[in-house]
């Protein structure tokens, strides 16, 4: 029997998979039975508490670090600051809004170009949690921010991350929680006139994770770029959701998204949904899902899924594929000489680079680094090379000075 | 002086009927500096041989034993064994996604080596080593053997015996599937391992073609599991104009 199952082909439109909210009301988000085309890869036992309709228990504690001309602030529910964020796409982002005792906001004034990255740390405290914050960039702005979840909580979470007009954000959302975390949740992603995003999911501690990113675009000219990691261990359920929904024309996309998974029922799931609506002519989009799976047991899902309502576009589309790490590629490496942990390690970390090299914020790629050789134990120090760069440059010399000899 | 000594080895293998005996008393010695080919048929246990001494786990030795300078390679892992000195260049090197050829390339070098080979070095020894067995540039930023044409993976596997010197190296079939130009491209970097004097080479091949590029100082006809016939290099020439009738009891005349 093999240890992958992957599903490549939807039999559902993207334009059903989430339908157009427009309200806040928890009564259009019923409490799911599995058999919801948008639920049935997720295991709702272990997500039964961020599903419930309960008050938050213990909420959150953040702390931040902030460059100057950021301001941050816990902003009280009904505050007209938050009457028009976008709407929850599902019952844990509803129920965040609808729970969450206030709104914590980041707002980056209009022009201002932030030096250092804002990074709000937001620890669980062991028990129910219902986060509501609101990342925004006012137009010409250029910012990056780091959202780290730590601890352990059940945490149900709406963000909303408005990008004004002109302005570019770098957002990297991290979950490194505990073991026994749950974080069920939205990241809702609006782009204003030529906006731009690169927005990064790093998916690693924790249970049982459940997030849905959206992007809508307010206007032509908006760039997102997708990216997420995610390192799924035995027992733990990964789902990462994307949807993309091109309504104005002139508007691109680009996700990557890269997963590991290791030991006995470790569960990844990534559905990428891309809806081209009629009026979004020249669009360009593309996503790309991979995985790797190192040991028996494990499993990965991948679905993309592409509508395309209007023929005028630049370009789109969509490939996934999942791998698998198995006996006779160990023995190739070790009959090399190669020690297993190290061979392991070797496959893990080439197959991460590409997309950790895209995140662009070295802290949190080194971070990332660390964490993901983290998850593969401790190794000898031998193989720990530090200088991939230096003989990345060295073979593009290489490859320069053969391109020489040739000409 | 390095010495494989291979005495009375079976080697058996789990198939749906059960277990099956495929090598059924091997007996041989390589020395560094030597040449060694061992010809057969199809299905004669040839790459069977390759594998046991390499360690794959497919493969069960129930009796009898490897020795390399008198240590045991029995008790050995797969990576100690490389380790210690035994190189097999595979027939069919399997896709490892993910791990760059310039990556794959230096770990096995520490591995083998014992430390990290200075970048520099390391760089300039690759790019000797890829220029003379005519491998694009390109190549060290691919993954291990990915999307690899026939021809690419066996200058691959020869660009790998090259870098790691190993004591003894056996090839398993690598002129299988190569047409002239390539033939003698690799034929020439497993000649230049041999001018060391520091590498005992066994090449297994079910064609006498590549014999007449690397010229060896015995040849072994493999039949049915184990060693049939030693000979000379007259041997092979003898192969070449009668086929292998003569050690195929049963069937040849039947």
């Amino acid at each position: 029997m093999s240890a992958i199952e992957e599903r490549e082909v939807s039999l559902t439109p993207a334009s059903d998979l989430l339908p157009r909210s427009t309200s806040r009301d928890l009564a259009q988000f019923p409490l799911p039975n599995g058999r919801e085309e948008v639920w049935r890869f997720t295991p709702l036992t272990a997500f039964a508490r961020v599903l419930a309709d309960e008050a938050t228990v213990a909420p959150l504690s953040w702390t931040a670090t902030m460059p100057e001309g950021v301001s941050l602030e816990e902003v009280p529910v009904g505050d007209p600051a938050l009457a028009d964020l976008p709407y929850p796409v599902d019952r844990p982002a509803a129920l965040a809004q609808a729970h969450a005792r206030h709104a914590l906001r980041l707002s980056v004034p209009a022009e201002a170009e932030l030096a250092e990255p804002v990074v709000v740390r937001l620890t669980g405290n062991g028990d129910l949690a219902h986060g509501q914050l609101v990342v925004e960039l006012g137009a010409h702005a250029r910012a990056t921010v780091v959202l780290q979840h730590e601890g352990v909580a059940d945490y149900v979470e709406h963000t909303s991350v408005l990008v004004g007009d002109g302005a570019a954000l770098e957002l990297v959302h991290v979950q490194t929680w505990q073991d026994a975390a749950v974080h069920a949740g939205q990241v809702a992603i609006r782009l204003g006139r030529d906006a731009r995003i690169r927005s990064t999911q790093v998916s690693l501690g924790g249970a049982a994770i459940r997030l849905v990113e959206t992007v809508e675009y307010a206007g032509p000219g908006g760039d997102a770029e997708l990216i997420g990691v995610y390192f799924a261990d035995a027992g733990q359920h990964i789902e990462h959701r994307l949807f993309v929904d091109h309504a104005v024309p002139s508007c691109r996309s680009n996700v990557l998204y890269k997963g590991a998974l290791q030991g006995e029922s470790a569960h990844t799931v990534w559905v990428g949904d891309v809806l081209i609506r009629a009026a979004a002519t020249g669009t360009d989009t593309y996503e790309l899902n991979r995985n790797l799976v190192l040991t028996e047991g494990a499993r990965a899902d991948s679905v993309p899924n592409l509508e395309i309502e209007t023929g005028q576009i630049e370009g789109a589309g969509h490939a996934s594929a999942t791998g698998r790490f198995d006996d006779e590629q160990l023995f190739y490496l070790m009959s090399r000489g190669v020690p297993q942990d190290v061979a392991r390690r070797l496959v893990v970390r080439g197959f991460f680079a590409d997309v950790i090299e895209r995140i662009g914020v070295p802290s949190v790629e080194a971070q990332l680094l660390a964490a993901v050789d983290a998850e593969l134990g401790e190794i000898d120090p031998t193989y720990d090379f530090t200088d991939l760069d230096a003989l990345e440059a060295g073979l593009e010399a290489i490859g320069a000075g053969a391109g020489e000899h040739r000409a | 002086m390095s010495t494989l000594e291979i005495r009375d080895l079976h080697v058996t293998v789990e198939a749906d009927g059960g277990t099956k005996e495929i090598l059924t008393g091997v007996n041989l010695t390589v020395h560094a500096g030597e040449t060694h080919a061992l010809m057969g048929p199809n299905g004669s246990g040839k790459s069977t041989l390759a594998y046991a001494v390499a360690g794959h786990p497919k493969y069960t030795v129930s009796s009898g034993s490897i020795t390399l300078d008198g240590q045991d390679v029995l008790e050995m892992g797969v990576d100690e064994r490389a380790q210690a000195g035994l190189f097999l260049a595979m027939q069919h090197p399997v896709e490892v996604p993910g791990v760059s050829m310039s990556n794959f390339l230096r770990t096995s070098a520490t591995a083998i080596r014992g430390e990290a080979p200075k970048l520099r070095l390391w760089l300039k020894e690759m790019k000797g080593a890829m220029e003379r067995l005519a491998i694009d540039p390109s190549f060290a930023q691919r993954n291990v053997n990915e999307g690899f044409s026939g021809g690419e993976r066996k200058r691959s596997e020869i660009l790998q015996l090259e870098l790691l010197a190993p004591k003894m190296a056996i090839l398993d079939e690598t002129d299988s599937g190569l047409d002239v130009d390539a033939l003698r491209v690799v034929s020439e970097g497993i000649n230049r391992v041999r001018e060391s004097g520091q590498t005992g080479v066994l090449l297994i091949t079910h064609f006498t073609r590549i014999l007449r590029y690397v010229q060896p100082d015995h040849v072994h006809v493999f039949v049915d599991g184990r060693i049939a016939a030693a000979g000379g290099p007259e041997l092979a020439d003898q192969i070449e104009s009668e086929g292998y009738a003569a050690y195929l009891p049963a069937a040849a005349t039947a």
